[in-house]
């Protein structure tokens, strides 16, 4: 039997039209699948390409934070130029004239310069921090005083920026910020080997400064460390307790429920406004001190204490029934069998989460702003009351500053930032694979 | 007597308290061979001694450390001579800043008039008396409560039970946090939003369209009250936030389905965690990213076709932001979209759809409530966020729709208002709080319908 012939002009029968319908939509149907998934792979590029800009463009700006331009000059402390008189004390040592020093041996580079104008613009190559320095050197040890010694130390950052490249020696002068004459100098330094580039001790042992050469991180990673020093001390046990009250003591009942609702919406509330609640709680009612890392770290802990307990329980639901079971059948009471059993196989579960909880609260700048934490402190702190400030909040502040020299600060904060987080992730990583347990 | 050392102290007691209650019951059944008469192990009567020793007296502590600063400042100010006294709220506190400055040794006593330096004087001696005594009072309770509880140490004492009782206790304490958290955020910022509605009236605040409260400093200005209509930073706010969701929906989405659906499972190992890398950067350097590069980027583009853009523009934030939330939706969307069990794709499939036919008319559709909660959700911390619009977006309250012009956040607002030396009284520093509390009111609403709707949808496939 023939099929009945659809169309007498192609003589087309039905299946062959359906056929080449379908053909003609399964082309535009596979066209369109190709379509979807170009669109998903768009997706990810521009994802890990945003990455990648973010990380080579912090890089491209920070890595040079490790060395720093420094400028050899042979001082000679002399008790005339210092003003120091007979037998000075060492009080009078901390009270002399070291800028002279450093200006006498830098003229004694360049004899010729002359004018007021121009010393100044040459006196201006060594940072002016230089003369602490000296200070420092010359109290630790008074035998200095009347001798000569050759030091190196620190450039201007604008010297700094232009021997990093940061400054472009082919821009004019005006829009420079580095006259043509300093270049000259500059380049007749390091052709006598007196102007190097070497690693920056500063930025790693001091705290901040309004000269940018002088401004370090250490200040910050301290006051970084004594926050979450206090974060972890309270977070990590209450947090504990709470995951183990809710996940194994706990009656199901409303107030149950309700802490559980709690817990999950404080994991969402914004940032700032847990720093709204220290500002008006801590510091406005209690009386703590405004800026000190036992404020910040309280705000951080209430932060992160849904973090830690969500963990927490994840790793208490992780640990197998049978051995509660086991341990109850042997006569061990309900809290002996937690205690005993069950919190040392989900230790290591909940350290992760308490890693991670650190970690995010390491990066967390909003509230500790609120409580009064971004204040300009030169010291290192030294205790939990001390004004201080933290890693993320002093990269705020540098971004905020006009230098050019800065934005190399910033970005080298933020590289040690990131260099803390991925150690502590890291952490969190081989302790999962280490310990982790499947039953 | 610092703190500090009273705790140590009190550590050390309750160390040797244990091994005292440990001992006592032993001797109370003749040494280690009665011990199978004692109701508990011997340890616990040690744990039970110990508790009492240390609990209450830190407790104590912990309230008289929180109060003591209150009182002893009431007590300089009660011994200040009348005419001090007399002086309104802020001078007054000016005072006793001096006061505190020259207790500190901050500054020489020499400069402050001699009232000020004897109440100087006063209030170091009242703060080392408030030391001294929390610290005879520590020691007292602890020596006393460990005492007590030696001397009822017993055979038939259930110490374990107690122990254990205790226990539980600071377990519900700890888990009670959660909820005063709660109620900390909700009491601390509506009591100062009260006292700024009663400045401000609250239809003024949410309808008005100006705002400009750096005009309220000037407290004997006619009209002091300054501009609190914060309708432009609503529209700042949401003109960010929306930039955000139009950069994290489409791609987090779209990279969460070709991860879920398409990826080998290798590709999958490998970019799914980079793409998380963006969710624990901290925001302070999404902000520098954007004031940095991206802003200064987009204003050359734009230049390049004669558009006028700010060097603060929404866009650039409101990218950035973006760029922050993507794993966020992408995870979400992840978790939403494995969720669909497999037999619906297999049905879809059966009937000859191509995969990409089936994620769209398939599995989005049923995964769609859970994808509408993480939105929610991303939308809540877009609102929150801080730090980005901080550092890249402006200071001026601008209501426009443009994202090439600068716009001013809820939370730039916050920031800016709090930051530096407060009064507590000035509606300039409370108008903050009544923004924190538009912030809570919205975000915490956003994340109830985002939690129910995701709760919702899972235990449709479970």
């Amino acid at each position: 039997m023939s099929e009945p012939i659809l169309s007498p002009d192609t003589g087309e029968t039905a299946a062959e039209r359906t056929r080449r319908l379908v053909e003609r939509g399964l082309r535009r149907r596979y066209r369109a699948e190709r379509r979807f998934q170009a669109y998903g792979i768009a997706a990810i590029s521009i994802g890990l390409l945003f990455i990648g800009l973010l990380f080579t463009s912090i890089l491209s700006s920070g890595w040079t934070i490790f060395t720093q331009t420094y400028v050899q000059l042979d001082i000679e402390y002399s008790p005339e130029e210092l003003g120091l008189p007979e037998n000075p004390t060492v009080e009078d040592l901390g009270l002399a004239d070291y800028q002279a020093l450093v200006r006498v041996a830098i003229r004694e580079r360049f004899p010729d310069v002359e004018g007021r104008a121009n010393l100044r613009e040459l006196y201006g190559l060594v940072s002016s921090g230089a003369q602490f320095e000296l200070r420092d050197r010359a109290m630790a040890k008074p035998s200095l005083i009347g001798k000569r010694e050759t030091l190196w130390v620190p450039a201007d950052d604008r010297v700094d920026q232009l021997v990093k490249g940061k400054i472009d020696r082919e821009e004019p002068e005006d829009r420079r910020g580095v006259s043509d004459q300093a270049v000259a100098w500059i380049d007749a330094l390091t052709a006598d080997g007196r102007l190097e580039r070497r690693f920056n001790r500063t930025f790693f042992t001091t705290g901040d400064s309004r000269e940018p050469e002088q401004a370090g991180v250490w200040g910050a990673v301290v006051g970084s460390f004594l926050t979450l020093v206090v974060t972890l001390l309270l977070s990590f046990p209450i947090g504990v307790a709470a995951a183990v009250y809710l996940e194994e003591f706990a009656p199901k009942n409303r107030i149950t429920d309700f802490i559980e609702v709690n817990i999950n919406n404080l994991a969402a509330v914004p940032s700032i406004v847990f720093g709204l609640l220290g500002l008006a709680v801590f510091i406005q009612l209690f009386g703590l001190p405004r800026s000190a890392p036992l404020v910040g770290g309280l705000v951080l802990t209430l932060m992160t204490l849904p973090t830690i307990i969500i963990a927490s329980r994840a790793a208490l639901k992780g640990v197998p029934p049978s051995i509660r079971e086991a341990a109850l059948g042997m006569g061990a009471s309900e809290v002996q069998t937690v205690a005993h059993h069950v919190l040392p196989r989900a230790m290591p579960g909940m350290l992760t989460g308490a890693i991670i909880g650190m970690a995010r609260a390491l990066g967390e700048s909003a509230p500790l702003l609120m409580i009064g934490m971004v204040a300009f402190i030169v010291d290192i702190p030294g205790g939990f009351r001390d004004p201080s400030t933290v890693l993320p909040v002093q990269v705020y502040l540098w971004a905020d500053s006009p230098e050019r020299a800065f934005l190399e600060r910033t970005s080298g904060a933020i590289l040690v930032l990131l260099g803390f987080l991925l150690l502590m992730n890291a952490t969190a990583v081989v302790l999962r694979q280490r310990f982790e347990r499947r039953w | 007597m610092p703190t500090s050392t009273v705790v140590l102290i009190l550590l050390i007691l309750s160390a040797v308290a244990y091994q005292v209650g440990r001992a006592r019951s032993l001797a109370t059944v003749g040494g280690l061979k009665g011990a199978r008469h004692l109701h508990s192990l011997p340890g616990y009567y040690g744990l039970l001694t110990a508790l009492w020793c240390a609990i209450p007296a830190l407790l104590i502590l912990a309230l008289w450390s929180m109060a003591d600063g209150r009182i002893v400042t009431e007590l300089v100010v009660a011994g200040l001579p009348p005419e001090l006294r007399s002086l309104p709220a802020d001078q007054l506190s000016l005072v006793l800043n001096d006061i505190k400055n020259i207790v500190a040794g901050a500054v020489p006593a020499g400069v402050a008039s001699p009232e000020i330096v004897a109440a100087s004087a006063r209030y170091a001696e009242l703060q080392q008396l408030s030391g001294y005594a929390i610290a005879v009072l520590c020691l007292a309770i602890a020596l006393g409560a460990g005492a007590f509880v030696v001397s009822r140490i017993q055979p038939a004492l259930r110490a374990r039970n107690r122990v254990e009782a205790i226990v539980r206790g600071a377990l519900v304490v700890a888990s009670s946090i959660a909820i005063l958290t709660t109620i900390g955020i909700v009491l601390s910022v509506l009591f100062e939003s009260i006292q700024f509605f009663r400045q401000v009236p609250v239809t003024e605040f949410l309808f008005g369209l100006n705002w400009s409260p750096q005009l309220a400093i000037r407290a004997d200005q006619v009209g002091s009250s300054g501009a609190f209509g914060a309708v432009p930073l609503f529209t700042g706010t949401l003109l960010i936030a929306g930039i955000a969701m139009l950069v994290a929906v489409p791609v987090g989405l779209f990279s969460a389905i070709y991860l879920a659906e398409y990826a080998h499972g290798k590709v999958r190992a490998i970019v799914k965690p980079m793409l998380e890398v963006l969710a624990g950067i901290p925001t302070v350097v999404y902000g520098f990213f954007a004031a940095l590069v991206v802003a200064p980027n987009i204003r050359g583009f734009g230049e390049s076709f004669g558009l006028e853009v700010s060097s603060e523009s929404a866009l650039a934030a409101g990218l950035v932001m973006g760029i922050m939330i993507i794993p966020f939706v992408s995870s979400l969307a992840d978790d939403m979209i494995t969720a669909v069990p497999q037999s619906l794709r297999d049905g879809s499939y059966g009937l000859g759809a191509t995969q990409s036919e089936t994620i769209r008319r398939v599995v989005l559709p049923a995964a769609l409530p859970g994808i509408v909660g993480g939105v929610l959700l991303a939308i809540s911390r877009a609102i929150g966020e801080t730090m980005i619009v901080v550092m890249a977006a402006g200071l001026g309250a601008n209501l426009t729709a443009n994202p090439l012009e600068a716009v001013t956040t809820v939370t730039t607002q916050i920031v800016t208002l709090l930051v530096g030396d407060q009064e507590f009284d000035s509606p300039k520093t409370l108008a903050a709080f009544a923004l924190g509390l538009v912030l809570f009111v919205v975000t915490l609403s956003l994340n109830i319908i985002a939690l129910h709707v995701v709760r919702k949808y899972r235990e449709q496939y479970e």
